[in-house]
């Protein structure tokens, strides 16, 4: 049995919520054992090519870096917040090497693997961060769409972009992603309702890492999230979402079903955030160590590693080599980071509608004309 | 010794143990409220001292957390409801606006709403988005609303225990950029009426009225106004559903002048209504249209361009100029 089925047996009593220690069937998809060992799954199989393999591990690197940074980069002052992914990247990887080009992603606000998979510039999502623009990339071209800040909402989006795919007739799916505390969201709900009475081609992508914030998974729900999908009239999986190699199977698999017209599909990513929830949390507050140290025995990389090293995948040259590249886009981030221009103050005005109203465009005007009033400020139109 | 210097944030957090404390049936609701003590720490230490029965790590549901409030206070519980930003009190909005505003009304006065929602308002902090919003007109625009929005640790000690013991629902809007502000609390003294507004400077040249973070930006404007020989009353409105006018038509009578500054949007703020009592009332004696200083029309910008956004000193003087001007 793996170590992370053991975790899982029954769900903790919530003091005062009067509910029986409910079994929780660890019905784990994995392909890769903690240890690192290939195994195989009766439903769900994955057939990579090594140059694939190689590619899953660079990128699970790439991302880590990319997030270490930006803590890094939070703590210094160059960024106003950090919403870390450590612990999820195979999750994230695993979901986001799952689309297909046509297909769209609805993220929440730590998918920053999700970003890389679709070629973002990590830079791009780095400037929300750091207080310069509210967006950051194009939705349109990257089919990313912007992260959504208020837990939930993005779902209904998600339903009713595939809704507009099953219109259209078109050959794609719609993959949404949410959180464990998510899923108690009114909002949330409604899009499984809708998702299953449309039939839409919508796979909803929760990654349990296990908190709200300080909100433990048993305050969210009373049974295994993956089990809710049943009262909602579609299939619900639970993947073990630290083996990349598992979420991409499955996840795959959801997405091939919605665009042949099978509908929604839940996906629980069983999971762990290492990291504080952002970097204005402090979960020694809710959580201890202990349980930190054994999701770590865990890692997503470390059993890849483990496995391309193991099956000769891959040699010590290909990992020196991602390092290298792992410390070039870490050099990038950080001076794309610390060298990012401020906002041009008067661009706050531009795109509030899509056309400009008289009223606006005069508050505008004026906002110009007043910075131009202080000579050490340049509010207008550039630098 | 009943006199101590606090924040607002630990002021709010000694009131909401001394309103539990004085009434068994107050029960604090919300997201992260007990073992973290809420995101900026307000309800630090309540939930190991009163239970997890009184102080409810609720499940991330904002419609949930205001719409059980509803039943619970028809059933004699006086719910205290954290939504943790401003931007996220919107899934609640429908059961805020359509059942806990309605409901006394609509039972002829049978069913009481004693609900206070905390919210911790406005911008400041470099967040990201949805985490810097004024929301209150929202509120103020719909009856059966009472909407506060305290400005200082003595506001915020007396202000949430008045709240919590009021027969009424309120929204209670903390100034979040605030809540490290610090001042003498005697909480031995009698507390002021929760819904009057208040002189907080003296003077004779512009009545300047603010409510919540922007109360300390009018005293420093206030300040800045002093060393050029110019002499302006700020009021703290305390309140700003319903408002409490007669200490500011009073002003206004005084001085001819009357400059409104809030965070929100200028547009449909609260400074509009507030401009336009002031107009009806002291219409002959004033020597200068009513003006307001709010945020832009805009969604609240990222953070690089909150300091744009956000009304300054400079603002604030630069709409004492203009009406000095008239
Ligand atoms: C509607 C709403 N309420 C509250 C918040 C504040 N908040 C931000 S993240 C978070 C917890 C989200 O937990 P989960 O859905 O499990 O996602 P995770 O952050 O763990 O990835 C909360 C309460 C928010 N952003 N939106």
């Amino acid at each position: 049995m793996s170590a992370l089925s053991q975790t899982t047996e029954v769900v903790d009593p919530v003091p005062g919520a009067g509910a029986p220690h409910l079994p929780q069937q660890p019905e784990l998809i994995q392909l890769l054992t903690p240890e690192g060992e290939r195994v195989e799954h009766a439903d769900y199989a994955v057939d990579l090519t090594d140059e694939e393999l190689r590619g899953l591990y660079r990128d699970l690197v790439l991302v880590r870096r990319w997030d270490v940074e930006a803590t890094a980069l939070q703590r210094q002052g160059e960024l106003g917040i950090w919403a870390s992914l450590l612990g999820q990247e195979a999750a994230q990887i695993g979901a986001g090497r799952a689309l297909a080009d046509d297909d769209m992603a609805f993220p929440t606000y730590r998918e920053h693997g999700v970003a890389w998979t679709r070629g973002v510039d990590p830079l791009e999502v780095i400037s929300l961060f750091r207080g310069v623009d509210n967006g950051g990339w194009d939705p349109v071209s990257t089919k990313f769409n912007l992260y959504t800040i208020v837990i939930g909402a993005q779902c209904l989006h998600a339903t009713g972009y595939a809704m507009g795919v099953q219109r259209d007739g078109a050959e794609s799916a719609v993959l949404a992603f949410l959180g464990d505390g998510a899923s108690s969201e009114g909002e949330v709900n409604e899009a499984m309702i809708w998702a299953a009475s449309f039939g839409a081609p919508v796979v909803f992508f929760c990654q349990n890492n296990q908190y709200a914030i300080s909100v433990p998974l048993e305050r969210q729900s009373r049974v295994p999230l993956y089990q809710r999908a049943a009262g909602f009239g579609f299939p619900g999986v639970r993947v073990d979402g630290n083996d990349v190699l598992a979420v991409l199977a499955v996840t795959r698999a959801a997405l091939q079903a919605a665009r042949e017209g099978q509908g929604p599909t839940f996906i629980e990513a069983f999971t762990y955030r290492m990291g504080a929830h952002t970097t204005s949390d402090d979960p020694t507050r809710y959580r201890l160590a202990g349980e930190l140290e054994e999701w770590k025995l865990r890692d997503p990389i470390a059993r890849l590693k483990a496995h391309l090293s193991r099956s000769g995948i891959a040699d010590p040259a290909f990992f020196d080599a991602v390092e290298a590249e792992a410390d070039e886009l870490a050099a990038h981030i950080r001076s794309g980071t610390v060298n990012m221009p401020d906002p041009v103050p008067a661009e706050m005005f531009d795109h509030v509608y899509a056309e400009q109203t008289p009223h606006l465009a005069a508050q505008r005007d004026e906002f110009v004309a007043y910075h131009a009033s202080f000579s050490d400020t340049a509010a207008g139109e550039g630098h | 010794m009943s006199t101590q210097t606090l924040t607002i944030g630990k002021a709010l957090n000694l009131g909401l143990r001394k309103a539990m404390e004085d009434d068994a049936k107050v029960v604090l609701m919300g997201e992260d409220i007990g073992k973290l003590g809420g995101v900026f720490r307000i309800t630090d230490g309540l939930q190991k001292d009163f239970g997890e029965d009184r102080v409810v790590d609720t499940p991330l549901a904002e419609a949930a957390i205001v719409g059980t409030a509803v039943g619970l206070a028809m059933r004699g519980y006086r719910p205290v409801c954290e939504i943790q930003f401003d931007g996220f009190v919107f899934p609640a909005y429908n059961q805020i606006v359509t059942q806990v505003a309605k409901i006394h009304a609509r039972s002829k006065g049978k069913v009481a709403m004693p609900i206070v929602i905390r919210i911790p308002m406005g911008g400041g902090i470099g967040a990201v988005e949805h985490h810097s919003e004024s929301p209150e007109a929202y509120f103020a625009h719909t009856a059966g609303l009472k909407v506060v929005a305290v400005s200082n640790p003595v506001d915020a000690y007396w202000g949430i225990q008045q709240a919590i013991a009021h027969p009424d629902p309120i929204v209670f809007l903390e100034p979040k950029r605030r809540y490290w502000e610090k001042a003498e609390v005697d909480t031995a003294a009698e507390p002021e009426p929760l819904f009057r507004s208040r002189i907080v400077r003296g003077g004779d040249d512009v009545t300047v009225l603010a409510y919540g973070p922007m109360v300390k930006t009018a005293l420093q404007a206030a300040d800045a106004a002093a060393e050029e020989g110019r002499s302006l009353e700020v009021i703290d409105l305390r309140t700003v559903s319903p408002l409490d006018l007669d200490p500011v038509f009073e002003s206004v009578r005084r001085t001819g002048r009357c400059v409104v500054v809030h965070e929100a949007p200028t547009t449909l703020g609260l400074g509009s209504e507030i401009a336009a009592r002031v107009t009806e009332s002291c219409f002959h004696s004033l020597e200068a249209p009513v003006l307001r200083v709010g945020g832009y029309d805009t969604p609240y910008p990222p953070s690089k361009l909150e300091e744009e956004y956000l009304p300054d000193l400079d603002r604030v003087l630069d709409a004492v100029d203009r009406s000095m001007e008239f």
